[in-house]
């Protein structure tokens, strides 16, 4: 079976303890940074995509419920797959006044490209959630389940299939190889496109015959019934059981694997800091940032793009980043995607 | 009619006093946005949009909105007075603009923009109000081969554009070619031609080349020719918006024209940018007086201002109607829509029809606001010009600089913005045409994406590029426009026999030379004839300005003329002998 995403529930234990021993070894990391200068939020993407939109809704979030004294200014530095905004954030070193929202571009961008960083050269601070992939076609298309897709895949010519995502070598691309395991000897054409709205109106318009858009780049189209869900790229059903369209909930679409499509994806939405910054000012972020996701605000968003709720900080975060990333470079590996010498 | 029973309702939301002030306030803070070169509409979109939190989401899109009204405003202002591209898509209003400046018409230049970009505006938002669902679904026809034929109509409208040899704007192509070339590619998703240097990821920024090779650009031109900015003599006259509007009226083809190219790339997606090239090259091709084009021709700022305006408005339509946002501008204003509880997309019509209406309303006041605002301070715009070059140089050169380092706040911007700058230099002293290489930084990258989109699906196939009716008459009319210099050329060799009949051109030899040779000697014929006037001011020391020397010059003038006039009576008498 195909797992693309550990949760990292079996070291909970082991890190639970360690976080105790980190308390005992410095008790003084009580709250007393305070930002003193407007915040920067790097978003390491274009504008319109959905790191931009949850990076603009936090700003939004922030400046409405008042949850800092100074601030907080978001900035799209999306060149070369986000190593703009990533580089710009590791040569701050020591700098508590820049955060940076991430993507899965930051392990994709320096393995395929080559441009030297990684997440070890940034500070974690938290995860906010996972973002989900669902598979979509037009509503016109006459599969109605992923098995229905796969089958298509299978009898139709090689390559036919068109498959278009956000990037190159980035993570709809990833899952596309993941389906072509399933649907082999059979290829898909996968084309990109620059930004995941721009990829969910070439599905609406038939130029390509499936997507993996986030749930938030095509749930405007689905719900106006332009779009049909096949499965979600999860191991379980969303939570979310409102209504979006007429007769579907974010929880009646079925999980990839029940449909025959061993598949699992997710996404890291998470907060990054420069590399050299304080415990304090680390812990001033946390705080921030839980007291964000406390907002009714965040509620909605979240449920309004089905997002996967799972949220950690601390050395918990850091050995999922640490797993994510050994799974980035295994699947790359795999796909051909890493740069030479990588 | 329920369309206009609905944007009664919106005209309803958007009058309130309070509404009418926040338009006000965007429009203001849209023109100085579009005046900063760098900043952009997005850019100050995205700073001002927490400002926005507390209204309504209708009095917040009204605000936003009006600002990115005041933007595309704003963006001729400083290319027509310095040859400074506030925005992209002011870049081709810079070639007639700025020399209609140079020859002290900056007031008309202005007018001319301002009005044009009105007309354009009106005209997408009554494309808005009543064709909204049916144009949004001409929206979802656009592929990749589509987009790459669009782009490619773009250059092909451009080409003959440059005044001197055909192999120089090749050349200048091709260079913008490669620029636009380096960095990430797109379709592989690896890095090229950055050599290692973490600089080059981001590419050659558009706006950086644009700021340098235009604005610094002409800022060491004005310091060779005397440190001063010609045009600066040019008097204030406060009947200049009535005068140039009786002009305009002649020019309603072109306006025609352009607001029809702006409103399709608007929808398509291609944005603000093509399509205030494409509109200009047309103009030129089409124009009685293309010829005169790049010299300050007025018909070469109606045609791109108009297109611009047109094309930004539209481009809000697949916001509205798809969530697609046809402008980096709609794409931040979409963030905010979302923050506001708003899921724009097909529904929004129906769900949120007040908020909807209410923001085409405030289209339609929004424009009309902002005329009434510019337009008033034309004759203060066109006064920047009489500042000392000594004082205004300087501001210039540290907008400028401010400009290109906003675009990725990085200092390394600065330094290429001012080597761009030398370059321009370089390029206008070696007569090789700047626009060429702007168009190819601008769009080569979006066509090569395009073009590499369509073979994919097709698998490699050019057939793509006419396999159905849209794509095949897109491509067509590309290849007509490019093949137009071609046709003319064939016309003008039939013209040469009816000219010789008429004694222009005489004697035996090739008809092609001899059109060239005419058109040389024409053109050296009109330089010389200018640099005797400046001589003859110079000569005669007729710089005057107050009265006394007012009186002293008049009268050398009135001597002059008289004995010409003689001179010339004598003359007539002996040929009539």
């Amino acid at each position: 079976m195909m797992k693309l995403c550990k949760p990292a529930g079996a070291v909970a234990v082991k890190l639970g303890l360690l976080l105790i021993a980190a308390a005992v070894a410095s008790p003084a990391v009580a709250q007393t940074w305070e930002p003193t200068k407007p915040v920067t939020f790097v978003i390491p993407a274009g504008s319109g995509g959905g790191a931009d939109q949850m990076a603009r809704f936090i700003q939004g979030v922030v400046a409405k419920n008042n949850l800092m004294k100074q601030p907080m200014i978001a900035i799209n530095k999306g060149g070369g797959a986000g190593a703009e905004g990533f580089l710009d954030v590791k040569k701050n070193n020591g700098d508590a006044h820049t955060i940076v929202i991430t993507l899965s571009n930051l392990f994709t961008t320096p393995l395929a490209t080559g441009v030297p960083f990684s997440w070890k050269d940034l500070t974690p601070v938290s995860m906010l959630a996972l973002d989900q992939f669902v598979l979509w076609v037009n509503s016109e298309a006459p599969y109605k389940s992923a098995k229905e897709y796969v089958d298509a895949v299978k009898a139709g010519d090689d390559k036919k299939f068109k498959m278009g995502g956000t990037g190159s070598k980035q993570e709809d691309q990833i899952i596309t190889v993941a389906i072509e395991k399933v649907t082999a000897p059979k290829k898909i054409t996968y084309i990109p496109y620059a930004g995941g709205g721009a990829v969910a109106t070439q599905l609406v318009g038939k130029h390509v015959d499936s997507t993996v858009n986030n749930p938030i780049e095509a749930v405007s189209q689905w719900k106006a019934g332009a779009l049909r869900a096949l499965c979600i790229f999860d191991s379980k059903r969303s939570i979310y059981t409102a209504k979006v369209t007429q007769n579907q909930a974010w929880s009646d679409i079925p999980t990839c694997k029940e449909s025959g499509l061993d598949v699992q994806y997710q996404m890291l939405r998470g907060i990054f800091m420069s590399p050299g910054v304080k415990p304090e000012q680390v812990a001033y972020y946390v705080e921030l940032f839980k007291k964000i996701m406390a907002t009714d605000d965040w509620k909605k968003f979240m449920e309004d793009g089905a997002f996967n709720q799972t949220t950690m900080s601390g050395d918990e975060f850091k050995t999922w980043v640490e797993a994510n990333e050994k799974l980035h470079y295994d699947l790359m590996k795999e796909a051909a995607f890493l740069a030479p010498g990588k | 009619m329920e369309e206009i029973n609905s944007l009664l309702q919106g005209f309803a939301v958007a009058l309130t006093p309070y509404n009418l002030v926040l338009m006000l306030v965007g429009i203001v803070l849209g023109v100085i946005i579009g005046v900063l070169p760098g900043l952009g509409g997005a850019n100050g979109v995205a700073i001002l949009l927490p400002l926005t939190f507390s209204m309504s989401p209708t009095s917040a899109i009204i605000m936003l909105s009006c600002i990115y009204w005041g933007a595309l405003f704003g963006g001729a202002i400083t290319s027509i007075l310095f040859n400074i591209p506030g925005e992209p898509w002011s870049v081709a209003t810079t070639f007639d603009g700025h020399p209609m400046a140079q020859k002290g018409r900056a007031d008309e230049a202005l007018t001319a923009a301002f009005t044009s970009s009105f007309v354009g505006a009106l005209v997408a938002v009554l494309l808005i109000t009543f064709l909204a669902p049916l144009v949004a679904r001409f929206a979802l026809k656009f592929g990749p081969a589509e987009f790459f034929a669009v782009y490619f109509l773009t250059f092909a409208s451009f080409i003959g554009m440059g005044k001197g040899s055909p192999f120089k704007v090749i050349a200048s192509m091709c260079l913008g070619f490669a620029l636009g070339a380096v960095g990430l590619d797109k379709v592989t998703g690896t890095l090229r031609m950055t050599f290692g240097h973490e600089e080059l990821l981001n590419g050659f920024d558009f706006l950086i080349a644009v700021i340098g090779l235009f604005g610094i650009g002409e800022i060491l031109s004005s310091m060779e020719s005397g440190l001063k900015f010609s045009g600066s003599h040019a008097t204030i006259r406060f009947d200049a918006v009535l005068r140039t509007w009786k002009t305009l009226l002649t020019y309603w083809a072109t306006s025609i024209r352009s607001c029809i190219i702006g409103c399709w790339m608007g929808i398509t997606p291609g944005g603000a940018t093509p399509a205030s090239f494409m509109s200009y090259g047309l103009a030129k091709k089409f124009s009685k007086n293309g010829h005169n084009f790049g010299k300050g021709e007025i018909e070469g700022v109606i045609a791109p201002e108009t297109a611009a305006h047109a094309a930004g408005t539209s481009a809000l339509l697949p916001m509205l109607t798809l969530g697609i946002p046809g402008s980096p501008t709609a794409a931040v204003l979409l963030g905010g829509l979302m923050i506001w509880g708003l899921q724009p997309g097909p529904l929004l019509f129906v769900e949120q029809k007040e908020f909807v209406w209410g923001l085409i309303a405030s289209m339609y006041l929004g424009n009309v606001v902002g005329l009434i605002v510019v337009l008033t301070c034309v004759p203060l715009f066109s006064a920047i010009l009489r500042v000392p070059f000594s004082i205004i140089a300087p501001v210039i050169l540290v907008i400028c600089a401010i400009g290109a380092f906003t675009v990725h706040n990085s200092m390394f911007d600065v330094w290429l913005m001012l080597g761009f700058g030398v370059m321009g230099y370089v390029f206008q002293k070696l007569d090789y045409p700047l626009p060429p290489l702007v168009l190819a930084i601008v769009l080569g990258d979006k066509a090569e994406e395009g073009f590499r989109q369509a073979l994919l699906g097709s698998q490699g196939s050019l057939t793509i590029f006419w396999s159905n009716p849209l794509v095949a008459s897109i491509m067509g009319l590309g290849a007509i426009l490019l093949f137009w210099p071609l046709l003319s050329w064939i016309k003008e060799r039939k013209a040469v026999p009816a000219m010789q009949a008429h004694g222009v051109v005489g004697g035996a030899g090739n008809s092609q030379d001899q059109i060239g040779r005419l058109a040389q000697l024409r053109q050296r014929n009109a330089e010389l004839k200018q640099k005797l006037a400046a001589a003859m001011i110079e000569h005669d020391g007729l710089q005057a300005t107050t009265i006394d020397q007012l009186e002293a010059d008049n009268r050398t003038l009135e001597a002059r003329l008289e004995r010409y006039e003689m001179e010339i009576a004598n003359s007539r008498k002996d040929r009539g002998n």
